[in-house]
């Protein structure tokens, strides 16, 4: 296995270079290294575990209809936390994402006298104006994060179902192909859910603006001094959140052909973060991890379908759920702990 | 004369009225994973007594403090309390008994009322059990009279300013009958009125008979206020006695651990060579204010010139520094780059025209631990290694690679983490990053603390090469060699302004000294403090490389020199 031969690896390296630095290396770097490597593959070794328990124990699991099932019911999940992990790598959080999502949804088929593009336009501005809300209220004002999307994620909902009213069925063919249509056996969900991880992964990784957040959750001080834009930064980070839980609210509500502004998104946000969490992202910022949060995303859909595809009461599921994300959050405390 | 550790047991009689006492410890040690935080420190509080506690950063005083209150417990060492044998517990078990501690940040809820936050936790009760309001409003209308504070005991605290919380702070610590109160830099963020107020409040206890600890590092107040005082250095006491036994260049130097230079040859990487200084200065200061920490600062650097930036903690130099670069906000003056002047507190713009600022706190304001040491020295000129806000790979690790072998940063890869590496490979690190931006004006704040000794000469050597290639240098250092060898120029504030200006010959051990005390310096003072003879300091005037002193003070003698700063992980 990889965990055996990855720490002397790194010693190798690192012996070379370091000794006048780092006294007694041995113990504490081997260590440090095993956390490291549970904190970082842990997700992806449960997925794995996860794909294997069900190849063997459920039937059909391994099937075109069921695969593809997995990936739509978790396309929306995947878009939003790709959001929340770069508002997590700044240190803060977004609780707003539930009710932009119904928000977008409620607004969308209001405006769909302006042809389906247009109406998809103002469902997913609805999210970048919220965002801005947010951003601002966090950088210019400093509203802690969970404060400023606390008040909006209440506000927001409130506001969608002031606007939206009742369930709205949506019958725009538009709307009705992107829900449930494919292409090339892939449904256009999954694939929106696609170009968003490329998109925000190229974000984080290669640009400027990606170095800048991981920079500002790691230590704002130093980012402040190294003359960094910490104020526009943080401003877009929200909207980048808002902006994807938009989308995830048109998509959904698209999908279901109906908006209901009381359901959709609801508990998002407890989804998203999960993800986020399960996926190697540290709650105190400085760093984001794309595959991570997408690996993170299948880890929860899968346990709970596999639970559900095995009659295993709701409340139950909802248990062993939450013993997961208590065991991640462990894992990443446990690291830190190690360290200090 | 000053007395020495040794004297300390000689009974103190008269002069400010000391009695019995109250809190003595003795041989204290106390060690956090393998670095001596105390060495056997000892202090003894008196009735009626006011004991300034005083010590550089790093000196043991506030592991002293938070052995007396009960946070820590200590390894070693004899507490005893009204003359029994104490070891409490926690801090609430040293305030039960009478121990009651302020500290510089007032902790109290600043929604409730000022009576509230004097009883919070141990409010008077009715025979129902309830809060009986009006017994707590009486009691503590009681005790802010006693104390001699004007102040609303039903308004709510956080309306009330920093200094008056403060008072209350300490009319909550008094309320619970303290025999001893520890005031912890009680007046650091307190205005120059409120911090008469609190020395009235202070010297009322005192004349109650409370024994009271006062640590500050503002000399004025300290002379201002106190009876007596116990000076710490590298985890041990150096000196304990009475405040009118010692003057200020004496405390300094005792607190320093530095009397006239002991250093043959030279002890730093710089080498001794005065840059040569011609035309216009690059960097030009004028009128510098920022509210309580800077007053009033001129400051010039020429291109190739190192200027030192001296004082004692708290004396303003960060905040200059700070200032000028715009990470302050200020609320006068100019700073100009090459005859164009800054806006006042824009970073960016600093950045722009050429200032570089290295800060003291490596680990708050300086690396970023998760980011590799590739992107934590590129932080600062991301735009540059980027093309339409893609970073190009090829343009960063280029330059990067360069500082990297330049400045011999040992990492396993660029792409190690930053805090995995050792404080003199991080300070490296931060040294590459500001370079990177190509300054004109480098602002260096402590640039050789908490690094190994091999790093630090490497880091020393470095600050002279760059400005022998025509950067102006401002370096800021406790440690009066690296002012001495390094510098062309010393600036040395006390208390936020200019105190004096040293250049060439002149930057000396004695001077340096008398001026971070903020002394008006005479040689005879120096002499008549540190015990020298005559033939002592005539070498010291006289010539550039003074011989070591013969003698210095007993006590002082057998101090162990070396940095007790920890190595940060």
């Amino acid at each position: 296995m990889s965990s055996a031969t990855a720490p002397p690896t790194a010693q190798a390296g690192g012996t070379g270079g370091q000794q006048s630095g780092v006294q007694e290396p041995t113990p504490a770097r081997r260590r440090r290294v095993d956390g490291e490597w549970v904190r970082r593959n842990g997700v992806y070794l449960a997925l794995l575990v996860l794909v294997v328990i069900n190849v063997i124990i459920t039937p059909h699991f391994v099937s075109e209809g069921s695969l593809r099932l997995q990936l739509v019911q978790v396309a929306p999940v995947v878009i939003v936390a790709l959001g929340m992990a770069m508002v997590i790598g700044t240190e803060g959080i977004d609780l707003s994402v539930g009710a932009v999502m119904a928000l977008s949804a409620a607004l969308m088929p209001l405006y769909l006298g302006y042809g389906t593009v247009g109406a998809i336009v103002v469902g997913v501005g609805i999210g970048a104006v919220t965002g801005l809300v947010a951003g601002v209220l966090i950088a210019k004002v400093g509203v802690q994060p969970i404060v400023a999307t606390l008040g909006i994620m209440i506000g927001g909902r409130g506001l969608a179902i002031v606007i939206g009213g009742s369930i709205k069925s949506i019958d725009d063919p538009g709307l009705v192909a992107l829900g449930t249509g494919s292409f090339l056996t892939i449904p256009y969900t999954v694939l929106v859910a696609l170009a968003a991880v490329l998109v925000v992964g190229f974000l984080v990784r290669r640009t400027t603006y990606g170095r800048q957040v991981v920079a500002i959750g790691g230590n704002r001080r130093a980012s402040l001094l190294a003359g960094l834009p910490v104020s526009r930064v943080l401003i877009t980070v929200y909207v980048v959140s808002g902006l994807l839980a938009a989308v995830a609210g048109v998509i959904l509500a698209a999908r279901s052909q109906a908006s209901d502004p009381t359901k959709i998104g609801l508990l998002m946000e407890l989804s998203a973060i999960t993800a986020v969490v399960i996926g190697g992202t540290p709650l105190s910022g400085g760093s984001v991890r794309i595959l991570g949060t997408v690996a993170g995303a299948l880890v929860m859909q899968l346990i709970t379908s596999t639970l559900i595809s095995h009659n295993i009461p709701d409340s139950m599921a909802q248990m062993i759920q939450a013993a997961v994300v208590i065991l991640a959050v462990y894992v990443q405390i446990g690291r830190k702990g190690a360290r200090s | 004369m000053t007395l020495t550790a040794t004297e300390k047991a000689l009974p103190t009689d008269g002069g400010g009225g000391a009695g019995e006492v109250l809190f003595d410890a003795t041989g204290v040690r106390k060690s956090f994973g393998g670095v001596h935080a105390l060495r056997g420190a000892h202090i003894t509080v008196r009735s009626g007594e006011i004991h300034a506690l005083i010590g550089e950063n790093g000196a043991g005083k506030s592991t002293l403090i938070k052995v007396l209150t009960g946070v820590y417990e200590p390894d070693a060492g004899e507490l005893r309390f009204l003359g029994e044998d104490v070891q409490f517990a926690s801090p609430a078990a040293a305030q039960d008994a009478g121990v009651a501690t302020v500290y510089q940040e007032v902790n109290l809820v600043p929604v409730l009322s000022v009576a509230r936050n004097i009883y919070l936790g141990r409010e008077p009760r009715t025979r129902w059990g309830t809060v009986d309001i009006k017994a707590m409003h009486r009691k503590a209308r009681e005790l802010v009279r006693r104390l001699g504070i004007d102040v609303d005991v039903t308004g709510e605290l956080g309306r009330l300013g920093l200094g008056v919380q403060q008072m209350v702070a300490l009319a909550r610590a008094v309320s619970v009958d303290a025999r001893v109160v520890i005031m912890d830099e009680p007046t650091s963020s307190l205005e120059p009125r409120e911090v008469e107020t609190l020395f009235g409040v202070a010297r009322n206890l005192r004349d109650q008979g409370v024994g009271i600890v006062f640590v500050s590092h503002r000399l004025d107040e300290l002379f201002a206020l106190c009876d007596a005082l116990t000076i710490m250095r590298d985890g041990e006491v150096v000196h304990t006695g009475r405040i009118e036994d010692i003057d200020r260049s004496g405390l300094v130097s005792l607190m320093l651990g530095r009397t006239i230079d002991d250093v043959v040859g030279s002890s730093t990487g710089f080498t001794r060579e005065s840059h040569v200084v011609e035309g216009e200065p690059v960097l030009s200061v004028r009128g510098l204010e920022a509210r309580h920490r800077v007053h009033d600062v001129d400051l010039d650097v020429h291109r190739g010139e190192i200027v030192g930036l001296g004082g004692l903690l708290g004396s303003g130099r960060s905040e200059t520094v700070k200032a000028v670069y715009g990470a302050l906000q200020t609320e006068g003056g100019t700073v100009s780059v090459d005859g164009k002047q800054l806006r006042r507190g824009d970073v960016p713009r600093s950045l722009r025209s050429g200032i570089a600022l290295l800060s003291e706190d490596r680990k708050a304001e300086g690396v970023v631990p998760d980011l590799s040491v590739r992107d934590n020295i590129a932080l600062a000129v991301l735009s540059r290694v980027s093309r339409f806000g893609v970073v190009s790979d090829k343009k960063m690790d280029d330059l990067v690679d360069v500082f990297m072998k330049r400045l011999k940063i040992k990492a396993s890869s660029p792409h190690q983490k930053v805090r995995e590496l050792s404080g003199g490979n991080q300070q490296k690190v931060l040294l590459a990053r500001w370079l990177c931006t190509e300054p004109t004006v480098f602002l260096l704040d402590e640039p050789t603390r908490g690094i190994d000794v091999g790093a630090k000469r490497e880091v020393q050597a470095l600050i002279g090469e760059l400005a022998e290639r025509g950067l102006g240098v401002v370096m800021i250092s406790s440690e009066v060699e690296e002012l001495m060898e390094g510098t062309d120029r010393v600036v040395v504030l006390h208390d936020g302004g200019v105190s004096e200006v040293l250049s060439g010959q002149d930057i000396t051990n004695a001077r340096l000294l008398a001026a971070m005390a903020g002394d008006e310096y005479t040689e005879e003072d120096v002499v008549a403090v540190l015990g020298l003879t005559d033939e002592d300091t005539t070498p010291q005037g006289a010539t550039d490389a003074p011989q070591g002193a013969a003698d210095m003070p007993q006590g002082a003698t057998d101090m162990p020199q070396g940095a007790t700063d920890e190595e940060e992980r």
